[in-house]
C-alpha cells in the first residue's frame, strides 16, 4: 500500500486516501495556533499533510525536517474545521507520530515523560492510585510547603515549577473508588444505562468533576454505572504515537463498557471524548476489534451532548456569576460539541455567560504538549488569558487539561478567575434548588 | 543542484547574520513546504526562506541579493493560484507574513495604514466595531494578505460594485528589486508624475516588494439584503443576472455555482443542500441605505421569477447569510471532495456570452473526460471553472493543463481575457502569447527592466519572454510528438532493469 520508498516503514502508516485529500487551497493557515506564532509554513496544516506525504512518497526521510512539525502541532483540530476539502489532520499527525514513535523513542524529557507517564503509570490503575496517593501525602504531609520553602524545585524548568505550583488540591478519593458500581436514576424518567468514563488527570485531580457528572446524569433520568475495571482512554498514547499500547487500552474499554450494559458512555473530558470516539481509527486493520470500536463509538457522548440531546430539566437554584465558556480544541473541533455546553450554562438563573474572542483557539495545553513544547504552550496560553473579557469571575471549560493549564494562567497572573468545568456549575445549580436557593 | 545552492556558504551566513537563525530556513529538508504556493500543478524548491520584520531588512536582504546575483521572489500566504509564490529558479523566498501589523487607522478620512503580511480579513475584523470594514473580498481573504492582494490585483464578490484592489490602495512603500526603497501613490488626492502605483498593483511580485500598505477604509452599508436563486437552466440564471443589471440595479455581489459546485460544498462542513437537479444557484447581494432596499430585494425576486426561478429565498438571519457566503466561498477547497486535484481557471467574458462559453466549457469536459466544476462573479464575467483531474493517472496533469488552456482562448475568443483576478504567474504564461503580440509583450518586457534590471526578482513570471517562449513551445511539440517514443523507451529501460 505504502510506496516502495517511503519514509514509513511500520503499520498503521499514514494513508494515501488521507493525504491526498488535500488541495493546498491554504484556508487552515489562519486558523492554525503554530502558524499563527511562527508564521512558517512547515507548521501550518497544509505544510504538514505536504510534509507527511512527502514523506510517504519517499521524497523526505524521517527527520527532523518531518518530525519536528508534526511534534509541534497541538493535535488541536482547529484546521479540520474550517478544511472544506475534508483532510483529516489529527488523524494524519497521529499515525506519522506513529511511525516516529517506532523510529526513534523520544529521549530526555520528552522520553522521561513519555515512558514515565504513558507506558508506566496512565495504563496501570493501580499505579495511577499510587500516584494519586503521593500526590496526595505530597500535599498534605506538609512536605510541599518544605520543598517549596526549601526551593528545591529550582531543579526544575520554569513550566514544570508552575505546573507544581497550582496543582489542584487532590481530592480524597478518586470518583472510580468512591463512586458506587451504579448510582439509581434520582429523575421522574427512565432513561437507562449511562456508563461513567472517569478517566486518568480527571479522576485523579478533579474526582469532584465525575462526582458532579454523576449526580447530574442521574438526576436527569440515567442510570449511571461506573465499571471498576476501566482504564484511561489512550489519548495521551495516541498524541505520543504510542498506538500499540493506545490498542491495549482501548481493547479493555471497549469489553469492559460493552458488558456493562450501557446505552450511552458518557465523559466529561474532551480529550478523552474524543478518542473513545475515534477507537475505530485505531482498529481500522483489526477484524474483530473494528466491530466492537464502531458499536462503543456509536453510545460515547460528552456529558452536555447526553443532556442537550437526551433533555434535561432546567435547574432551579440561581448561580449568580459572571463566566466565559472556552471551547476545549477537542470537544469543539475534534466532536463539534459547542453550542449544548452554552446551552446548559445558559439554563442557568442568575448565571450571566459572557463570549469571550477566539474562544475556540487552544489554549496550549494539548495533553502532555504544555510539558514537552512549553515555549509555544507558554506563548499560547498567554494569548488565551489576554482573551478573557473584563468583568468575569469563572471560566467554564469542557476538559481537565485546559482547566490545568489556565489555572498555571491566572495563577500567573494573580487573575482572581476560578477555572470550572461546566457540569460544575450545573451541578451547582441542582444543588441549590434542593436547601431552596442559598 | 538547489541543494549544492542551498549550501552557499556566504548567502546562508549573510542571512542568519541578518536574521538570525530562528528567521532562516536552509536546510534542503526544511525547503518542500514552500514548493508550490495554491497552484500545485509545478513545483520548485526555494534556496532558502526568510522571514524578514521591518522594511529596512528587506531593503538589505534585496540589496544583497541584488549584488550577488541571486534570484528572490516576496510570499504572503501562497494561496496565489498561479504559481506566483512557486519558487523556480532557487529563489530565496522572501517571506512576508511576520510583518503583519495594522500601522494606523484614521477613520475620519477613511485610511488604514498596514504591513504586507496583514491577512486582508483581518482589517475587517479589526475596524468592524467601529462600523468601518475594507471592501475587496476574495474568497481566500481568510487567509491571504494584503500584499498578496496588491500584487495579484486581487478581485472579489463584492467588486461588482465596489471594484478591484486597485481601487482601494492610495500609496505603498516598495523595496525595488535593487534595494531601493520608494514610496509611491499618494494618501490622498493623485499622486503627481507616471501612475507608478496603478503599474505596482497587479505586477505579480515581478516590480519589487510592498512593504507598507495604505489602503481606504468604507463605512459598512447601513443594511445587506442577501437572496438564493435556484435555477433550472444555465441560461436561466445567466439571463437574469443580465435582467437585473438591466434594469439598473447594481448588486454588491452576483455569484453563480453549477451542479458539480454545488454537490463539491455540499460534501464538506458548509452544507447548504442544494437541490441535485437544478444547473444553477445564483447568491444576489444588495447593500446600502436601509430605506428603499427591501423594495430593491423584491424587484430581484420579481426578476428571478421572470426567468422561471425554481426558489428564490432572501436570508432570514445573518446565520443563514454566513452559511450562503462560506459555501460560495469555499467553493474551491471543497472541491477536494469530489477530485483528487483541480487546476482553478480564471477566465473573463463579456456577461453576455455567458452561455456561449458555458457550451464549450461542456464540450471541454465532454471531450477530455474531465469533469469541471464552475464557480463564478457572474456579476463580472470573471468564470472560475475547476478542472477536475488525478495527478496519479499519467498524463492527466498534462491534459487538464490542456483543457485550462482551451477555456482561456475561447474565453478570448469572445472578447475577453485570460484572467480576473488570479494572475498570470506560471500558470498562464503561454496564453500571454495568445493575447498580445510581441510588440506588446515587449513594451511591458521593457517596463519590467526598468524596476527589475537584472530579472532577480520573481523572474519567469508574468511575462513570457519572447525568444525563450518560442522556443519552448517549440519543446513541447517535439516532446508531444515524440512522447509515444519516449514512452516506449522507457517501458524497456525499466524491463532491462528488472
Ligand atoms: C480557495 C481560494 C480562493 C481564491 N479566491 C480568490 C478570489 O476570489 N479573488 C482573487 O482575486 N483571488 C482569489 N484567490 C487567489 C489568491 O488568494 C489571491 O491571488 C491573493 O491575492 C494571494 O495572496 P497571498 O497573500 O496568498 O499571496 P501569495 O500567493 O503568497 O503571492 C501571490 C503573488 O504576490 C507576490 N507577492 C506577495 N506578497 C507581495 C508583496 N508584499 N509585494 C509584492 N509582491 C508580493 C508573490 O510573489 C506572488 O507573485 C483564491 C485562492 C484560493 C486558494
Ligand atoms: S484547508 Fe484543507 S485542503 Fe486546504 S490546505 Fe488546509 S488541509 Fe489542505
Ligand atoms: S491540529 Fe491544530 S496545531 Fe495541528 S495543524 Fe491543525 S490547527 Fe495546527
Amino acid at each position: 500500500m505504502q510506496e516502495p520508498n517511503s519514509a514509513f516503514l511500520w503499520p498503521d502508516a499514514p494513508e494515501a486516501d488521507k493525504y491526498s485529500v488535500c488541495v493546498h487551497c491554504g484556508f487552515c493557515l489562519e486558523v492554525c495556533p503554530t502558524y499563527q506564532q511562527l508564521g512558517d509554513e512547515n507548521h501550518s496544516p497544509r505544510g504538514r499533510v505536504y510534509l507527511i506525504k512527502q514523506a510517504a512518497e519517499g521524497v523526505l526521510p524521517l527527520d527532523e525536517s518531518v518530525v519536528d512539525p508534526v511534534f509541534t502541532c497541538l493535535d488541536c483540530r482547529a484546521c479540520e474545521t474550517v478544511c472544506p476539502s475534508g483532510v483529516q489532520v489529527g488523524a494524519l499527525i497521529e499515525e506519522a507520530r506513529g511511525q516516529v514513535f517506532h523510529a526513534a523513542p523520544a529521549r530526555g524529557w520528552k522520553g522521561l515523560i513519555q515512558r514515565f507517564f504513558l507506558r508506566a503509570v496512565f495504563p496501570k490503575p493501580r499505579r495511577l492510585k499510587l500516584l494519586a496517593g503521593l500526590l496526595r501525602f505530597y500535599q498534605r504531609s506538609g512536605l510541599q510547603r518544605w520543598v517549596r520553602k526549601l526551593r528545591l524545585l529550582a531543579v526544575l524548568p520554569k513550566h514544570l515549577r508552575e505546573m507544581e505550583a497550582i496543582l489542584p488540591k487532590v481530592p480524597d478519593r478518586r470518583a472510580i473508588d468512591a463512586l458506587p458500581p451504579e448510582i439509581p436514576a434520582t429523575g421522574s424518567t427512565d432513561k437507562g444505562v449511562a456508563g461513567l468514563f472517569t478517566g486518568c488527570v480527571m479522576d485523579v485531580f478533579f474526582a469532584d468533576v465525575n462526582q458532579a457528572t454523576a449526580r447530574v446524569a442521574a438526576r436527569n433520568g440515567w442510570r449511571v454505572r461506573v465499571p471498576k475495571d476501566q482504564l484511561c482512554c489512550g489519548a495521551l498514547q495516541v498524541h505520543a504515537g504510542d498506538r500499540d499500547m493506545a490498542r491495549q487500552m482501548a481493547r479493555r474499554n471497549i469489553d469492559v463498557f460493552l458488558a456493562s450494559g450501557a446505552d450511552r458512555i458518557i465523559i466529561n473530558a474532551a480529550g478523552c471524548g474524543a478518542a473513545l470516539k475515534e477507537y475505530p481509527a485505531l482498529f481500522r486493520d483489526d477484524p474483530v476489534y473494528r466491530e466492537k470500536a464502531e458499536q462503543f463509538s456509536a453510545r460515547v457522548r460528552d456529558i452536555s451532548e447526553l443532556l442537550v440531546e437526551s433533555g434535561f430539566e432546567p435547574p432551579q437554584g440561581e448561580v449568580p456569576r459572571t463566566i466565559a465558556y472556552h471551547d476545549a480544541c477537542h470537544l469543539c473541533h475534534a466532536q463539534q460539541v459547542r453550542t449544548q455546553p452554552r446551552t446548559l450554562l445558559g439554563a442557568i438563573p442568575g448565571l450571566c455567560l459572557v463570549e469571550m474572542a477566539d474562544s475556540d483557539r487552544c489554549c496550549g495545553s494539548a495533553g502532555i504538549y504544555n510539558l514537552t513544547h512549553p515555549e509555544m504552550a507558554g506563548a499560547l496560553l498567554e494569548r488565551k488569558m489576554d482573551d478573557l473579557p473584563d468583568g468575569i469571575d469563572g471560566v467554564a471549560m469542557g476538559n481537565p487539561g485546559c482547566m490545568m493549564q489556565l489555572m498555571v494562567g491566572a495563577h500567573r497572573r494573580q487573575a482572581d478567575v476560578e477555572i470550572l468545568h461546566t457540569v460544575e456549575l450545573l451541578d451547582l445549580a441542582y444543588q441549590r434548588e434542593e436547601v431552596g436557593t442559598r | 543542484m538547489t541543494s549544492s545552492r542551498a549550501n552557499d556558504a556566504h548567502l546562508i551566513e549573510f542571512l542568519t547574520d541578518l536574521f538570525g537563525p530562528s528567521r532562516v530556513l536552509c536546510r534542503p529538508h526544511q525547503l518542500a513546504a514552500y514548493e508550490c504556493d495554491g497552484y500545485v500543478a509545478q513545483t520548485g524548491l526555494p534556496r532558502a526562506v526568510v522571514f524578514p520584520e521591518t522594511t529596512d531588512e528587506v531593503a538589505q536582504v534585496v540589496r544583497y541579493l541584488h549584488e550577488h546575483e541571486v534570484p528572490f521572489l516576496p510570499r504572503g500566504a501562497g494561496t496565489g493560484l498561479s504559481g506566483g509564490a512557486m519558487p523556480r529558479n532557487g529563489e530565496v523566498v522572501i517571506s512576508l507574513v511576520r510583518m503583519n501589523k495594522l500601522l494606523r487607522v484614521d477613520f475620519d478620512n477613511l485610511r488604514a495604514v498596514v504591513q504586507p503580511g496583514h491577512v486582508n480579513l483581518q482589517l475587517t475584523r479589526k475596524i468592524s466595531a467601529q462600523g468601518y470594514y475594507y471592501a475587496p473580498d476574495p474568497s481566500s481573504q481568510s487567509v491571504c494578505t494584503i500584499g498578496g492582494n496588491l500584487a495579484e490585483n486581487a478581485g472579489g464578490s463584492h467588486c461588482l460594485k465596489y471594484g478591484v484592489t486597485t481601487n482601494h490602495i492610495v500609496a505603498a512603500k516598495v523595496v525595488l528589486p535593487t534595494g531601493d526603497v520608494v514610496d509611491i501613490g499618494a494618501e490622498f488626492g493623485d499622486a503627481l508624475g507616471y501612475d507608478l502605483l496603478g503599474l505596482v498593483v497587479g505586477s505579480e511580485g515581478t516590480l519589487g516588494i510592498a512593504t507598507e500598505i495604505t489602503v481606504k477604509i468604507l463605512k459598512k452599508p447601513e443594511a445587506v439584503r442577501t437572496a438564493l436563486a435556484m435555477f433550472d437552466t444555465v441560461a436561466d440564471a445567466a439571463d437574469t443576472v443580465t435582467d437585473i443589471i438591466g434594469a439598473g440595479i447594481i448588486p454588491a455581489a452576483i455569484e453563480m455555482m453549477d451542479q458539480l459546485a454545488m454537490q463539491a460544498v455540499d460534501k464538506s462542513n458548509y452544507h447548504v443542500g442544494y437541490p441535485k437537479d437544478i444547473e444553477a444557484v445564483l447568491l444576489i447581494e444588495v447593500d446600502g441605505m436601509a430605506a428603499g432596499l427591501e423594495d430593491v430585494a423584491a424587484e430581484i425576486v420579481h426578476i428571478c421569477h421572470k426567468h422561471n426561478v425554481r426558489t428564490v429565498k432572501v436570508a432570514a438571519s445573518d446565520e443563514e447569510r454566513a452559511l450562503w457566503w462560506s459555501s460560495r466561498k469555499m467553493a474551491f477547497g471543497a472541491t477536494g471532495r469530489i477530485s483528487p486535484d483541480y487546476i482553478v481557471q480564471d477566465g473573463v467574458i463579456p456577461r453576455t456570452k455567458l452561455s456561449q462559453v458555458m457550451a464549450r466549457i461542456q464540450q471541454l469536459s465532454e471531450e477530455s473526460g474531465l469533469r469541471i466544476a464552475n464557480v463564478f462573479h457572474a456579476g463580472d464575467g470573471n468564470l472560475h471553472p475547476l478542472i477536475c483531474y488525478d495527478s496519479r493517472v499519467p498524463g492527466q496533469t498534462e491534459l487538464a493543463t490542456r483543457v485550462g488552456s482551451e477555456i482561456l482562448k475561447a474565453c478570448v475568443d469572445a472578447g475577453g481575457s485570460i484572467t480576473g483576478e488570479h494572475g498570470v504567474g506560471v500558470e498562464k504564461i503561454e496564453e500571454m502569447r495568445y493575447m498580445f503580440d510581441d510588440t506588446d509583450l515587449a513594451a511591458q518586457a521593457a517596463v519590467r527592466q526598468v524596476f527589475n534590471p537584472a530579472d532577480l526578482c520573481n523572474a519567469g513570471k508574468l511575462i513570457p519572454k519572447p525568444a525563450r517562449c518560442a522556443e519552448v513551445k517549440h519543446m513541447q511539440r517535439l516532446i508531444e510528438q515524440h512522447a509515444e517514443v519516449f514512452r516506449d523507451l522507457e517501458d524497456q529501460t525499466l524491463t532491462l532493469r528488472s
